[in-house]
């Protein structure tokens, strides 16, 4: 054996792990990911157990390793080895969480991990003329790192700054408004290893962009007054007014908040969970990045609130990997929650009502959002959504009863326990109480958070944000409603367009098939893999798309397309593969043009592509001129 | 009298108990549900989506749907049928499916439940995954070619062997089953050949080695009567050679 030389990496407990790194990365020449010797792994693992023991809700698998990643830009084959081991845990596993997530990685990224959003808002704001300007000038090839280990420059799915994009993330944290002189300046700092945290603070400043309050972003509460309507009403008593004002959930699906929190406490068990989902991961959804910025006392107050009511001791904020920005944050409220006894033991002097609350981060994965899948992830496995029954209230977070809401449902649960069910039933429509928070992205003068009471339309909402032109509307996201502007008059509720609150916009100049392709994209990249009709129908829609796109397909493709998509809806697993072929199944309804405008005038078209196949020959021989394609000779059509 | 509660498969009564799944009832009922990466030994998975059937308008998996009373579920509809199709064909492009050249043709799950919904050409484009081969194990063969991701080696190493031999990794189409090693090669796992684990695969892509063509083509599981009658390959049956 060797000697185990003296430069062990040093980990901070306190400060929040990214800045730890950005220390390390002017120092660091090369990476230790490639040759980490086996007791660096062990000392590296033993600090993060220890950190584990002072902080419980950090044990978890992923969550170790998202700091190993952060330490060495990859998860050495070595310290899957020590961690299996200390875990008690198969190996294998390990590395099938590793494979699993997308911001996990086997081999080493650079050490400025540069991934631009990939949503079509972002490509709307030019951001594939940026990314391809930086890996020119940084001269790097798209998802590798440079020969110096210095830079990586890839994709990622969106990462929520829609309303001020271009975005992207720098190992981990947020970058917006991206233009060509950011650009050069990135690379200016990527090229001079100048320390992240030494970079403009301008870059990293995410604006919150309200354009529109109603009650739940107006009506303040005092800290602690919610918790202290629990203890002076009792739960029941609050349990019934959340009942009456007809909160429903508010990341789309919309069951009732009272019932969910009734069944979880009335399933006997000896533990109970609460959790927030903040794995706000649905394209063109940034509202609760906001929420979590500016609102974050109101948001662990309703998590509280909901603890007491049915029982839990223990709550966890799932926070999606691309808002790790926001943890410090976080942290401190919690910090100051707990030293105000908000949280902890004996919240506010009651005897026994003892609830506190850990952060979990995401990596990477939009099917964590689910709900089963978000409670795998907490679990440190991959995120594969469960079967349902038994449902979470039943048999949730480690078997035990689990209450999992958004965090804009905390929010107004928060607010019923201080103002009464009234406050809500005063706005919005019979069965849809209250407001609901939009992120309103795209082409409109104003971007940002929009609320508006349920029952408000979209032509409304499209005057307010300034859209003019607009030839579709995308609500609730890649998996929600493609609108025609004959469905403009339609609203925004539970019984008409429920949504979890993202609303892009398209004006005509748009081509929307470059939405619908995007979208498909994204759902081939993040099909968490588990049922055969969103794996493989994902993927073979997908490539349907792009055949469309370069104009090779036939009007046979597209009747596939209908039958791949219909089967994807009927036959997955869950929400994700049911959902994932509605923009193309809506837009080939709605807008036929898009599609037939490309098709190829041909009477036979071959399944096979002679010059896609010879892609990897290019990249191998390094050419790519004329002589290079094998060119589809256009045939002439007999027909008019 | 005892009442015996019932619900109907494509309208015949099938008794059910307490618990029960759509699967377990029309099994134990004599009735073939077509089905993959099910197994009556293990937790029922309901990936392959291939046991779907209809109850009211709605589409399920039946190896994880709860029976109850008086549903009335279409599980041999022409509807039915052709969405089996559909999904069998999606799992033959999906992977390299070479019959033909396979050890386990004419014993495969795979290519009987094919046979039994009248699946007539794979119809998707194929993906030709460039996919592996681990030939490391003394007595086992691996051929990720062939691999549907049932997870059912994944279960019977873990729930009957206690061994956590594999396990499926990754996400999406890049999902494949690793083994639990320290070189990540199936020879240096646990996996021994009398395994529940090593007998389990519905397909060919765990085959134990020296044991080709033993039994002649044509004599083999499904060669004469259809997998609706002769049932799964991988369940424990006495007169399994």
């Amino acid at each position: 054996m060797q000697e185990p030389p003296d430069s062990i990496q040093q980990i901070s407990l306190t400060a929040p792990p990214w800045t730890d790194d950005n220390e390390s990365i002017a120092t660091q020449e090369t990476h230790p990911g490639y040759a980490l010797q086996m007791h660096q792994a062990e000392s590296f693992i033993n600090e993060l157990l220890a950190r584990a023991d002072a902080r419980p809700a950090s044990g978890s698998l992923l969550q170790y390793l998202c700091l190993i990643q952060r330490q060495y830009s990859c998860i050495p084959e070595t310290t899957v080895h020590v961690l299996a081991e200390r875990l008690s845990i198969p190996a294998s596993q390990v590395f099938s969480v590793i494979d699993f997530y997308t911001f996990l990685h086997r081999t080493p990224r650079g050490d400025f991990d540069i991934l631009f959003s990939n949503n079509i808002t972002d490509r709307m704001l030019g951001s594939q003329a940026l990314f391809g300007r930086l890996c020119q000038i940084l001269h790097v090839e798209p998802g590798v790192p440079r020969a110096d280990g210095r830079v990586t420059v890839d994709w990622t799915s969106c990462t929520g700054l829609c309303d001020q994009g271009p975005g992207m993330l720098v190992n981990g944290i947020a970058v917006s408004s991206l233009d060509e002189k950011r650009i050069n300046e990135i690379a200016e700092q990527v090229e001079n290893k100048t320390p992240l945290k030494q970079w403009p603070a301008d870059w990293f400043e995410i604006k919150d962009n309200i354009q529109r309050r109603d009650i739940l972003l107006s009506d303040q509460i005092v800290n602690g007054s919610a918790i202290e309507a629990l203890i002076n009403k009792g739960a029941e008593n609050l349990l019934q007014a959340i009942e009456q004002s007809g909160l429903r959930g508010r990341g789309g699906a919309g069951f009732p908040t009272a019932k969910k929190w009734r069944f979880c406490r009335d399933t006997k068990a000896d533990d109970y969970y609460v959790v927030c989902n903040a794995d706000e991961g649905e394209p063109g959804t940034f509202k609760d990045r906001v929420l979590l910025n500016s609102y974050a006392d109101n948001l662990f107050e309703g998590m509280t609130v909901c603890a007491g009511i049915i029982g839990a001791k223990k709550g966890y904020l799932y926070l999606r990997g691309e808002y790790l920005y926001l943890r410090e944050a976080l942290e401190e409220t919690l910090q100051q929650r707990r030293q105000s006894g908000l949280l902890g033991n004996n919240i506010l002097g009651q005897e026994g009502f003892d609830f506190d609350i850990d952060i979990h981060l995401g990596a990477g994965a939009y099917i964590c959002g689910e709900e089963s899948a978000l409670l795998e992830s907490l679990e440190g496995k991959r995120g594969i959504p469960r079967k349902r029954p038994p449902y979470p209230v039943n048999q949730g977070l480690f078997g035990k009863p689990t209450v999992i809401n958004n965090v804009e449902t905390f929010i107004n649960a928060a607010k019923i326990a201080v103002f009464g069910a009234d406050w809500l039933r005063a706005a919005g429509t019979e069965q849809s109480a209250g407001t609901k928070l939009l992120s309103i992205s795209g082409d409109c003068e104003r971007p940002g958070i929009y609320e508006y009471p349920f029952g408000t339309s979209v032509s409304q909402i499209l005057a307010d944000c300034g859209a003019a032109d607009t030839q579709a509307v995308q609500v609730a996201g890649a998996a929600g409603t493609t609108l025609t502007a004959d469905a403009f008059e339609r609203s925004i509720c539970f019984e008409d367009l429920a949504t979890g609150g993202s609303f892009m916009v398209f004006n005509q100049q748009r081509e929307l098939l470059a939405m619908v392709k995007n979208f498909s994209d994204f759902f081939r990249h993040e099909s968490c893999g588990f049922c055969t009709p969103c794996r493989v129908g994902g993927a073979l829609i997908n490539d349907l798309v792009n055949k469309v796109m370069v104009g090779h397909a036939t009007q046979l493709d597209l009747e596939e397309m209908k039958n791949i998509g219909s089967l994807m809806q009927q036959a997955s697993h869950c929400g994700l593969g049911a959902t994932a072929p509605n923009a193309v199944l809506q837009t080939l309804e709605k807008f036929p043009d898009i599609y037939t405008a490309r098709l190829a005038n041909r009477s036979f078209e071959p399944a096979f592509d002679i010059d896609a196949a010879l892609a990897p020959s290019r990249k191998i021989t390094r050419r790519d001129d004329p002589g290079a394609h094998i060119a589809y000779e256009p045939e002439q059509s007999s027909k008019p | 009298m005892s009442a015996t509660v019932t619900f109907l498969l494509d309208g015949k009564a099938i008794p059910f108990q307490d618990g029960d799944t759509v699967m377990d009832a029309a099994l134990r009922a004599g009735e073939y549900i077509p089905h993959l990466c099910h197994n009556p030994e293990f937790t029922p998975h309901g990936s392959c989506r291939v046991c779907i059937v209809e109850v009211n308008g709605r589409h399920y998996s039946a190896c994880t749907l709860p029976a109850a009373e008086n549903m009335n579920v279409d599980n041999s509809s022409e509807a039915i049928m052709a969405k089996r199709r559909s999904l069998l064909q999606m799992l033959f492009v999906e992977g390299n499916h070479i019959c033909p050249a396979c050890e386990k043709s004419g014993a495969c799950q795979l290519q009987a439940v094919a046979y039994y919904t009248r699946m007539l050409s794979p119809h998707f484009p194929h993906f030709f995954p460039r996919r592996s081969i681990d030939a490391t194990h003394p007595d086992i063969i691996f051929y990720h070619n062939r691999c549907i991701l049932c997870g059912l080696c994944e279960r019977a190493s873990r729930d009957v062997d206690g061994k956590n031999v594999f396990t499926i990794s990754g996400r999406g189409m890049n999902s494949r089953v690793i083994f639990n090693s320290d070189s990540g090669k199936l020879g240096d796992s646990e996996l021994s050949i009398s395994d529940r684990a090593a007998s389990i695969c519905p397909v060919g892509a765990i085959l134990p080695k020296s044991k080709g063509y033993q039994v002649p083509i044509g004599q083999r599981l499904y060669d004469t009567r259809p997998i609706s009658l002769v049932g799964d390959s991988n369940i424990r049956r006495n007169d399994k050679t």
